[in-house]
């Protein structure tokens, strides 16, 4: 059942109760400040800690030289080098140095007296300048680096285009904080995370104590976006330190480090060849895809792989590689892979239509793909073509002139674009427990996180749904490893997956509460079952417990995605209405119509978040956000929120939402898919392809910005 | 770091006294001078409530009341607002008790991480009370201060055009 609830967090965060992971006190409390490397590639000469150890408060200063050693890290993705642990530097922010004191103001003090030499060497920071590309290895669930199927056909219209995406970065509004005690040979860790058990794994691997010996813990996490999915030095650098020198620590990053410290969004150079019959039917799709990795590890953006499912093409040819660069290892980031991707096929799309002097909704429609046309499967409940339908009508579609500078608006040029939305559909295995207390009192546990996507929310309504009680009866417990164990909170992956692992929990749990009650079927209400759907069968908890000597009943239940034969993606249709004022270049987003179809939607209400969350995600890609290496120092020129420009309240239009189609049976047990980061793909080709109907400009490299539309 | 530096360092008074009036508590505090007044709430005071997102004025995560007008806290330091009149999120209202900004903010869905909330909502409490909460327009460019990396920004609007109307102008809040 689907049903706009309130957040439960809600209350907690507006009055600034919720605590994060910065926001634990302690009688015994130290405070770590991160020295960071100024330079992209060097070998450390000398690191003098001579004043920073002498500097007040300070307890101990830890370098190459005297940290404790590592192991490396196994089980969980890991997006750093070992910290603290050679005298390399492999990218500009690399911590080199950190500094305990006995308060904050006395770390960063000290921080700034510790004297690093480097040996500079030659350093690469520019991907495009890159020769020996690598073929990346992606995991198997992002499917291969390379696909090839089917014939192209012999075609009158071709149209080879290079599209490019910027560098971005996530810039949640908390930076990420690491607080960690050791006490009695245990590792206690509140942290900035997406995902508990990675964090846990990699500092059982990386410090060599058992699992059990370690609980992280991550109540309120404020924001990810994917710079807290993977592991990074300095959760690595506060546990070592907590465990050196005993006590807790806190280390927070500055929003300066927060550009070097936990990836970043690569840059695409993406090249992308379309060739069409003047029916408008595609004969063959070809796109490249190039972007930056580490020089010590593989990231690659699986930026063609809305190529391989957007369109029922005869033949389909995708690649990618990847191209090392001294920069920390570029990660997923809202919207990956499809995000950087459809600004290429839906951009091209657009342009295809102009060539053929088509409606570039018509054209999409021309070539739906009904079956998934690289691998040939089913896709699992897909309707886009209602999305289209549904998105025109909203929008007023059918109404837009074909040929682009037809609109003004006084001194504006007004232009009208769309795009598809197409995202993977990723799934964890997942666990969870249900347990029903004699009061009624629901409480369900596992240990996922809540990010902002409403997952304190979302999923008690899954388990309220099951046991037929009202969702407010139900408590969620999570982001803690002593809970159930879950995949990280990332790609959209929570509602579905952990989902899945609560409702068969919750299923389990009903059989048994009716094998007590000697009844087939139970459902909850308050403190009573009502047995076999008859409202005059009733029992107390109180008696049903008290006669078989019970406290609480509880049952467990796991998600394994499992191949259902079925090609899994959520699909939505964007359509946008843009303003260019002719004189400034500037462009302004007037409004934004999306229709998605991702499955069931279990509360419209947080749902509506998430999507114009990730609308206007999208009006930061293709208009405001990224990040500019200076390859003269090989460093991010603008570290802070004044230089990477996010979107800001005054940016915004009108934003429209609806979804479309219902219960997907194939993804998994509770009907869902995932949604947030679907939001933010096809919003930037939108925008793009309604700044051309707007000038006649056709801009393939985002963002795009007031110069290059004057 | 030359040796200039670090002797220009040290020779900075070592601490100072400040006695802020926070939530209706007075407090005094013996802090080093250079302390924001961000970090002498969260840090000395212990109320976290208070959030930094960048320590640089750029995204509002600290936005409190000094006297009844919104100020980032990580913008001034403790010492400039000795003697004055701090209001944090946690002195607006109480999960139980919430101000009608806050209430208006769950109603409306107006958070998703949480993490820009507290400054949101102090900011927006004001810009009612400024009186610049009379149109959506007029809000967006008010309340432009304020960064929300989730992006909950159409309901903040909505959350603030609600709060407005159930309580046109706080007299508490006046400027
Ligand atoms: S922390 Fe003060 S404006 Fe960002
Ligand atoms: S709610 Fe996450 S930054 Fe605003």
């Amino acid at each position: 059942m689907s049903r706009a609830r309130t957040r439960v967090d809600g209350p907690a965060k507006v009055a600034g109760v919720a605590r994060y992971a910065a926001d634990h006190p302690g009688p015994d409390l130290r405070h770590l400040a991160l020295v960071t490397a100024t330079v992209p590639a060097a070998t450390i000469s000398t690191v003098d800690t001579t004043a920073a150890s002498a500097a007040p408060g300070v307890v101990a200063v830890l370098t190459h030289e005297n940290a404790p050693r590592l192991a490396p890290p196994v089980g969980a993705p890991y997006g750093g080098r070992l910290p603290l642990q050679d005298n390399e530097v492999h990218y500009d922010g690399e911590p080199v140095a950190v500094v305990v004191a006995d308060t904050l103001d006395h770390a960063r003090a000290a921080a700034d007296l510790v004297r690093v030499d480097y040996e500079v060497r030659a350093a690469i920071t520019d991907f495009t300048a890159v020769t020996d590309l690598v073929v990346p290895s992606p995991p198997p669930r992002w499917g291969p680096a390379d696909t090839n199927v089917g014939t192209p056909e012999p075609a009158e219209v071709t149209l080879a285009r290079v599209y490019t995406t910027a560098a971005r970065h996530h810039s949640p509004l908390e930076p990420s904080a690491t607080h960690a005690e050791w006490r009695d040979g245990r590792l206690f860790v509140r942290d900035a995370t997406q995902g508990v058990f990675g964090v846990r794994t990699v500092l059982s691997s990386v410090l060599g104590l058992p699992r059990e010996d370690i609980r992280v813990v991550a109540e309120y996490t404020g924001g990810g976006f994917g710079a807290k999915g993977y592991v990074w030095p300095h959760q690595i650098i506060a546990a070592m330190t907590a465990v050196h020198l005993g006590g807790a620590v806190r280390l927070v990053l500055t929003r300066a480090q927060s550009f070097t410290s936990h990836g970043y969004q690569p840059p695409t150079r993406q090249r992308i060849t379309v060739a069409a019959h003047r029916t408008g039917r595609i004969a063959a799709l070809e796109h490249d895809s190039v972007s930056p990795t580490a020089t010590y590890g593989g990231y690659v953006e699986m930026a063609a792989n809305a190529t391989r499912v957007l369109y029922a093409a005869p033949a389909i040819r995708t690649s990618h590689r990847i191209a090392p660069v001294n920069t920390i290892l570029p990660t997923p980031m809202r919207a990956p892979h499809e995000g950087p991707g459809a600004f290429a096929t839906e951009s091209l799309m657009d342009e295809l239509a102009h060539e053929l002097g088509v409606d570039p909704l018509w054209l999409r429609l021309r070539n739906h793909a009904d079956v998934d046309p690289t691998s040939g499967l089913p896709f699992a409940a897909k309707d886009l073509r209602a999305c289209y339908r549904e998105g025109a009508r909203r929008f007023g579609w059918e109404r837009r002139p074909l040929a682009p500078r037809s609109v003004r608006d006084g001194h504006d040029l007004v232009g009208w674009g769309m795009a598809s939305a197409v995202m993977a559909t990723f799934r964890f295995p997942a666990s969870a427990r249900v347990r029903l207390r004699v009061d009624g009192t629901v409480v369900v546990e596992a240990g996922c996180q809540e990010i902002g996507t409403g997952t304190y929310t979302i999923l008690p309504q899954v388990a309220a749904d099951v046991l037929g009680c009202p969702a407010d009866q139900v408590t969620l417990r999570l982001g803690d490893t002593d809970l159930p164990e879950t995949g990280m909170t990332a790609g959209s992956s929570t509602t579905l997956s952990v989902g899945s692992a609560i409702s068969a929990a919750a299923t389990t749990l009903t059989a048994q509460l009716a094998e007590l009650a000697g009844a087939d079927a139970v459902s909850l209400t308050g403190t009573t079952l009502e047995l076999d759907g008859d409202p005059d069968r009733v029992v107390d908890l109180a008696d049903l417990f008290a006669e078989h000597d019970l406290v609480e009943v509880t049952a467990d239940g796991s998600f394994t995605p499992t191949d259902t034969g079925h090609s899994l993606h959520s699909f939505g249709a964007v359509f946008a209405e843009v303003a260019v004022d002719e004189d400034f270049g500037t462009c302004r987003v007037r409004r934004l119509v999306a229709v998605y179809n991702a499955g069931r939607i279990i509360n419209p209400l947080t749902a509506r978040g998430q999507m114009t969350g990730g609308l206007i995600w999208g009006i930061g890609q293709a208009l405001l956000e990224q990040s500019t290496l200076d390859h003269e120092l090989g460093r991010f020129v603008s570290k802070d929120l004044a230089g990477y420009l996010v979107a800001t309240q005054a940016d915004v239009g009108e934003l429209e939402v609806a979804f479309v189609g219902e219960h997907d049976p194939h993804s998994g047990a509770i009907g869902a898919r995932g949604i947030g980061e679907l939001g933010a793909v096809g919003v930037a080709p939108a925008i793009a392809n309604a700044v051309f109907h707007a000038t006649g400009k056709r801009i393939r490299s985002l963002p795009i910005t007031p110069e290059n539309l004057l | 770091m030359t040796e200039q530096a670090t002797e220009n360092r040290t020779a900075i008074p070592v601490t100072a006294r400040v006695s802020l009036r926070v939530n209706g508590v007075e407090h005094h505090l013996v802090v080093e001078p250079r302390m924001t007044l961000l970090d002498a709430l969260r840090e000395v005071i212990g109320l976290t409530g208070t959030k930094k997102g960048c320590d640089r004025g750029e995204c509002g995560a600290c936005t409190v009341h000094v006297d009844g007008r919104r100020v980032n806290a990580c913008l001034t330091l403790a010492v400039m607002q000795d003697g004055h009149d701090v209001t944090t999120v946690e002195g607006l209202g109480t999960p139980e008790n919430p101000h009608p900004v806050q209430r208006a903010f769950v109603a409306n869905d107006a958070l998703q991480c949480g993490f820009c909330t507290p400054g949101q909502v102090m900011a927006a409490a004001a810009c009612i009370a400024e009186g610049n909460a009379t149109a959506p327009h007029r809000i967006r460019e008010w309340m432009s201060g304020n960064l929300c990396r989730c992006a909950a920004y159409p309901q903040i609007i909505a959350a603030i055009q609600e709060a407005a109307q159930a309580d046109p102008v706080d007299p508490a809040h006046a400027r």
